[in-house]
């Protein structure tokens, strides 16, 4: 992780991270922190407890998101603070709304230069947010009128990070549970890195090729780090941290309170091992999960010879 | 402020739940949020829309859990999951693709018409509150056939006659400004007094009942705007014995969102 985020995370860069609820890369946000980046552009749809500690730590300028909080339970204190009372420092805020995030990274992963959505008329966000611009279409309708329609711009991030349960040598990594966008947000990258709970033999990914949610072409570094999502969780292998979320709000009320929290558990580990056995072995075994393996299907393999498949081949040129 | 709700032993959310269950009879697909829409709809797939599946904004469809949920994401929805649906899936075919008959939605304001604040109490630019902000709530005010909104705290700061910010606007700020307007909006305000209701595309919100022991002035006096009255106002029938008992024992008995 270290050395992923030092050789790819820089300052100024504009870095996403996603993961809907599931499957957030908290570990690589701590790291970020840890090697003290700044002025970064975060784009991440739902801004949560990862962004609230980064803006602690001082490592963005400019957020991009669609919604903020800390989910169902309770509110980002340093968040509200920077944004209602530029409280240490103004943050330049883009509002956009979910559909709106799918949308850029739609365009930024297929190089689009706008992606159409049926969402804001009428709404203020277009009066606040530039990105939302009105076009008509070049088809005319049954009527023979040209449909006006909101499009939004690409999102194409320096770095995008994101998690997943498993992955081979080279990057092809499978995902299962709630996929949110991370395959978009890793497409419309310059550069990708995927955090996963563990590295497998390339035979585990091949016995079920549809599950590989990216592929390695998108990928640039894959990180092995078990429990890289605390406080959110990972399908299959760790529940969510409900108590954590809870406490944040009271931890995060505070800035001196905040900043003992940031002391304690980010500067004060080396690395996300440590993060972990700080956390101890009472709340890890709270938060560990059971089996329900998934039923298997047949891919089915070819029952002729090897040797007359290829010899088909040849007739066929 | 006395309610049926501590008259007659029962939460506020319990007697919000069980009103919005009733209202969701005929309906098949929802969109909703965790919480008390979770629990209205679990209730609702008990009692009045036997039919009725949920759509969680995580892209959760057919959910089975074994456990009631905590968040939209609980791994306890995945695990026995009809289909799990990645985001472009679920807010561009799904939903921007018509599917959803009811959208559920909260909002810090809301106006005579519909339209719902869920971003700032203030100026956007310099906030007296910053509050959660769209998440996909514009795609389900513009998208889903209608909207249910439930709005725990009704008086006339949340029921203002106009509103901070408009972040999810219903179809007649839609028309105005030109847009295509797909479904009828908000249609269903329910709240701790009474649901206030609207039919579609030029219709104002109307009080179309109180609960027990609340008057329509009452109702009248905690909203921000001039109000109007159905002429057939109905008085919401008490949470049934069996309704209380779906919701207490069998839908969320450790009390996670039954507060």
């Amino acid at each position: 992780m270290q050395e992923a985020i030092a050789r790819y995370v820089h300052d100024g860069n504009v870095v996403a991270i996603e993961g809907f609820t599931h499957a957030i890369p908290t570990a690589a946000g701590h790291e970020i922190i840890r090697q003290r980046r700044k002025d970064l552009t975060l784009v991440r749809m739902t801004a949560d407890i990862v962004v609230d500690q980064m803006l602690a730590g001082g490592c963005i300028s400019t957020l991009v998101s669609s919604f903020v909080g800390n989910s169902s339970a309770g509110s980002l204190g340093e968040l509200r603070r920077r944004v209602e009372r530029a409280d240490p420092e103004p943050l330049e805020y883009q509002e956009y709304s979910h559909y709106g995030m799918i949308c850029r990274y739609l365009a930024g992963a297929q190089r689009l230069p706008f992606y159409p959505l049926r969402s804001y008329f009428g709404s203020d966000l277009p009066r606040i947010q530039p990105g939302m611009r009105k076009v008509a279409s070049p088809f005319p309708d049954e009527d023979g009128t040209y449909e006006e329609i909101y499009v939004v711009p690409p999102i194409n991030p320096d770095v995008t990070i994101v998690h997943a349960q498993r992955a081979d040598r080279s990057g092809n990594t499978q995902m299962w549970g709630l996929t949110g966008i991370q395959a978009e947000a890793v497409f419309a990258a310059k550069r990708a890195i995927v955090v996963v709970e563990e590295i497998v033999d390339d035979d585990v990914i091949r016995a079920d090729p549809n599950r590989t949610v990216i592929p390695a072409l998108a990928v640039d570094a894959v990180v092995e780090c078990p429990g890289a999502t605390h406080p959110s969780f990972s399908q299959g292998y760790s529940d969510r941290d409900n108590d954590f979320y809870r406490s944040w709000s009271g931890i995060s009320a505070d800035p001196v309170s905040l900043s003992a929290w940031m002391d304690e558990w980010i500067y004060g580990t080396t690395d996300h091992a440590e993060y972990l056995a700080k956390l101890g072995e009472a709340t890890l075994a709270r938060l560990r999960v059971g089996q329900a393996l998934s039923g298997q299907v047949n891919y089915g393999t070819r029952l002729e010879a090897a040797d007359s498949a290829s010899d088909n081949t040849k007739d066929q040129q | 402020m006395t309610s049926l709700a501590a008259d007659i032993g029962i939460s506020a959310t319990e007697l919000l739940t069980v009103v919005a269950s009733r209202e969701l009879a005929g309906r098949h697909t929802v969109f909703a949020g965790i919480g008390l829409p979770t629990l209205a709809v679990s209730l609702a797939s008990l009692t009045a829309a036997p039919d009725l599946e949920i759509v969680y904004e995580s892209g959760v469809c057919g959910a089975h859990p074994s456990h009631l949920p905590e968040t939209i994401a609980d791994a306890v929805l995945i695990t026995g999951a009809e289909a799990v649906l990645s985001m472009p899936v679920l807010f561009g075919y799904v939903l921007q693709g018509g599917h959803i008959d009811v959208g559920f939605l909260g909002a810090a304001q809301i106006d005579r018409w519909g339209n719902l604040n869920s971003s700032v109490i203030g100026p956007w630019e310099k906030p007296k509150v910053r509050l959660p902000g769209s998440g996909g709530a514009v795609e389900v005010a513009a998208n889903s056939k209608e909207v249910f909104v439930v709005m725990r705290r009704h008086d006339s700061r949340t029921f203002v006659e106009q509103l901070d910010f408009c972040t999810s606007p219903g179809p007649d700020r839609a028309l105005a400004e030109g847009g295509r307007v797909r479904g009828a909006g908000v249609t269903k305000v329910i709240t701790e007094l009474g649901i206030l209701t609207r039919s579609g595309v030029h219709d104002e919100l109307k009080l179309t009942a109180v609960h027990e022991g609340i008057s329509v002035d009452q109702v009248r006096e905690n909203t921000g705007w001039d109000l109007k009255v159905s002429d057939d106002l109905r008085v919401t029938p008490q949470p049934t014995a069996d309704e209380l008992r779906l919701l207490r024992t069998e839908i969320d008995p450790r009390r996670v969102y039954l507060r």
